[in-house]
């Protein structure tokens, strides 16, 4: 309640204009938009909006990543698990496009981002000078709108429209751009919040004859099936959601950024689909006759060839973003519009069905893979640690109330497929750009935003190494994230590859690792290794019982393989289960 | 669909903004298409930009293009037209020795058969200017290219469409 009276008082105050430079400006937006927490890197060009970072400390809370890309991702993790905009923040040059990799993956995965960075002052614009670079340039395939300031006067327009843009529609990253003689220009504040741009349609208008069409089709179906994306988190969809598929009985599965949208255990979710997802709806992909594909873009990793893709199915897209509508697969219906609306609207049109018998069918196939896969990496009879156990270690001590944060390769999909979920926006993963290193800054900006949550962040010994110096952000902010990192000495994915395409031919995967313990105690940190099934269970106990930050290792077996796998360019029924 | 690739002119109202251009070219490098020809320019409404991009594509190509060049933040509007559903035109200029005016009689039965205009003369050149249909261009270019050329320049399609396009309306609507 506090805060809500601080926040509606700055804003009043904001209705009068005030002389400010436009540093302080840039600052006074940030809280405007609410922004708390911001992850950036000092340097020559945007020295003044620190300046000011350092006057308004006490209102504003300024983390210092030890890399640009750490401080986007952490941006992104925290706007992963909250929904709300996250805020980076670095120098021209390279610390601009150090922000590169997370600006993409942040446009890919549609997380609302603003980055904004400083630049040499107007005059010097195209001289090369020094740390001079076109960031505008460059960020904009990436970007969902970018823009620079040279001066003063546009910024309060300029960082409103910023907030407007990432956070509506289909969010994404916003870059802005400021010179430095327009963070040192002063000028007559004023702040008014963003409320439409005349060119930009965030959410396009649901045509009710496509709602209707959609139902009659669902009503009709004899084997529907659901595959839901990460467009039911980010509308704010879930119990909309829950309740369609909850009266029309459908079987769900989900995309990789779909993940926790409804619990685990709901009897309705059938697991992940795509190259690594569970055998069952890959499988029956190829056997529905409805497809309801809800806020996913069915992505080349979903959809294996599309040239054998749910042909036999008449195809229903719920989708926010009317570019994505025939993009990839032929909508037999598109229901443009918001998740939330969409599914809202249509619960009354559905008549409530139970579909048992097709149903039992995704049993039987569940029951294949867990005696061809689950079995032995859940509960396995070798010697050596799977990461499967670990997994299942880790929901046993979390009941499944942790946000879990993966990295990329194998210990992600191992993650995605064996993680226990009870909350929704707790899965936080580099899906569509697939970004080694993304894991701990991620889970860093997850825990800040939701201090209260178990934050744990898993990576592999090659992502980890990525980003690894973002162990010093988490010793210097005190940030209880639980790091584990799943050690097979390897660039495990692209070895699993290379053993089954390319003749085992190990090219310049095998990893010599660090001491990652002795790293993580250089750091501080509580740090333990496991390297025996014994210790597991008591080592993951004692990282989820400490209230402080704490890395594990656990040394797994080396040569393990993700299955099921649909082979890149196969079919998704042509899924293979060894 | 039409799954042969054929050239569309595709038309796109904007916001005047720094940056958009970048942003729209982006669309077609990203996908390795070859943009034939590009104009940007005022269209009828104040305030509002037109860009005229000419393309060799599928249909099915042409349409994921429109969408993602709708998506972006400060595209009104874009559409793709056929040949059949434009009138269009280029324009081209030639420099030409002034000698080759009085020294060879064909180029002035050229000039006047093309409907090409004089622009400008003096002592060592003569400027010309055609508009029109590409091929009718190219046609001018091969016969005054026998006589030699100093100079040429061809400008990209402009179009205007057999149809009405509603971008005002479309403003209107987000004012109300």
């Amino acid at each position: 309640m506090k805060e809500t009276q601080t926040i509606q008082k700055t804003y009043n105050t904001a209705q009068t204009t005030e002389r400010i430079s436009g540093s302080e400006a840039i600052v006074r937006c940030l809280l405007e938009e609410g922004v708390k927490v911001l992850y950036g890197y000092p340097g020559g060009a945007i020295m003044p909006v620190y300046d000011e970072l350092y006057k308004y400390q006490d209102k504003i809370h300024h983390v210092l990543t030890r890399h640009e890309q750490g401080a986007t991702h952490s941006a992104q993790g925290y706007a992963r698990i909250s929904g709300e905009v996250g805020v980076a923040m670095a120098t021209s040059g390279p610390g601009a496009t150090n922000l590169i990799t997370g600006i993409a993956d942040a446009q890919i995965d549609s997380t609302p981002m603003v980055c904004i960075t400083g630049q040499v002052p107007s005059h010097l614009l195209g001289s090369d000078a020094f740390q001079e670079t076109d960031i505008v340039g460059i960020s904009t395939p990436v970007t969902k709108w970018n823009h620079q300031i040279t001066k003063a006067s546009e910024i309060p327009e300029v960082m409103a429209k910023a907030f407007y843009i990432a956070k509506s529609g289909r969010p994404g990253p916003v870059l802005i751009d400021i010179t430095k003689d327009a963070q040192f220009e002063d000028f007559d504040f004023k702040y008014e919040k963003c409320t439409g741009i005349r060119s930009y349609k965030p959410v396009p208008e649901t045509d009710k004859s496509s709602l209707a069409a959609a139902a009659e089709l669902i009503n009709n179906a004899k084997k529907p099936m659901v595959v839901w994306g990460q467009g039911v988190i980010l509308g704010e969809a879930e119990e909309e959601f829950k309740a369609v598929i909850e009266k029309a009985g459908i079987p769900s599965a989900w995309t990789i950024l779909g993940a926790s949208a409804i619990p685990t255990s709901h009897p309705l979710n059938i697991g992940m689909v795509g190259m690594h997802g569970n055998y069952a709806p890959n499988v029956l992909t190829n056997e529905c006759d409805v497809l309801i594909a809800i806020g996913m873009r069915f992505d080349d990793r979903v959809t294996g060839n599309l040239a054998t893709y749910a042909k036999q199915a008449k195809v229903i897209h719920f989708e926010i973003d009317p570019a994505e509508i025939d993009k990839n697969v032929k909508a037999d219906i598109a229901v443009l519009g918001n998740a939330k609306t969409s599914l809202a609207e249509i619960l009354s049109l559905i008549k409530p069905n139970s579909h048992t018998e097709w149903h039992q069918k995704f049993k039987d196939l569940y029951d294949i893979e867990y005696e061809k896969v689950i079995k032995s990496d859940l509960h396995p009879t070798k010697e050596g640690l799977t990461m499967g156990e670990v997994l299942k270690e880790i929901n046993i001590q979390t009941k499944g109330e942790a946000a879990i944060v993966s990295d990329v390769g194998q210990h992600q999909m191992i993650a995605c497929r064996y993680a226990e979920f009870n909350k929704t926006k707790s899965n936080i993963t580099s899906g569509g750009l697939g970004t080694m290193g993304f894991g701990l800054p991620a889970a860093i900006g997850a825990k800040m935003a939701a201090p209260e949550r178990e934050v744990i962040s898993i990576s592999g010994d090659g992502g980890y190494q990525m980003t690894i110096q973002e162990l010093g952000t988490i010793f210097q902010q005190k940030t209880a994230v639980k790091v584990v990192v799943l050690n097979n000495d390897f660039l495990g994915m692209v070895r699993q590859w290379q053993q089954l395409f390319f003749d085992r031919r190990y090219a310049s995967t095998e990893m010599t690792n660090p001491d990652f313990v002795a790293i993580a105690k250089g750091y501080y940190l509580n740090a333990k290794r496991v390297t025996k099934r014994e210790e597991l269970a008591s080592a993951v106990e004692e990282m989820i019982a400490s209230k402080e930050p704490y890395f594990l290792e656990v040394c797994v077996e080396k040569e393990d393989n993700v299955f099921p796998m649909v082979p890149s360019g196969a079919s998704v029924s042509d899924i293979r289960l060894e | 669909m039409n799954s042969e690739k054929q050239h569309y002119t595709v038309s796109v109202y904007t916001e005047n903004n720094i940056g958009l251009l970048n942003r729209l070219s982006a669309i077609f490098q990203r996908r390795h298409i070859n943009v034939e020809s590009l104009n940007t320019s005022a269209s009828e409404i104040e305030g509002v930009s037109k860009f005229t991009i000419l393309v060799n594509v599928t249909e099915s190509q042409i349409k994921k293009i429109i969408g993602q060049i709708e998506k972006q933040v400060e595209v009104i509007k874009a559409y793709y037209h056929t040949e059949e559903d434009t009138i269009y035109q280029e324009s081209c200029i030639f420099k030409i020795k002034s000698d080759l005016l009085f020294e060879e009689r064909q180029i002035q039965n050229i000039i006047k058969e093309s409907n090409a205009r004089i622009v400008t003369v003096n002592k060592e050149f003569f400027v010309l200017e055609k508009s029109g249909r590409r091929q009718e261009i190219e046609l001018l270019y091969r016969e005054l290219n026998a006589f030699g050329i100093m100079q040429f320049t061809r400008s990209g399609r402009i179009a205007v469409t057999k149809d009405e396009m509603k971008i005002s309306t479309m403003l209107q609507a987000f004012q109300n």
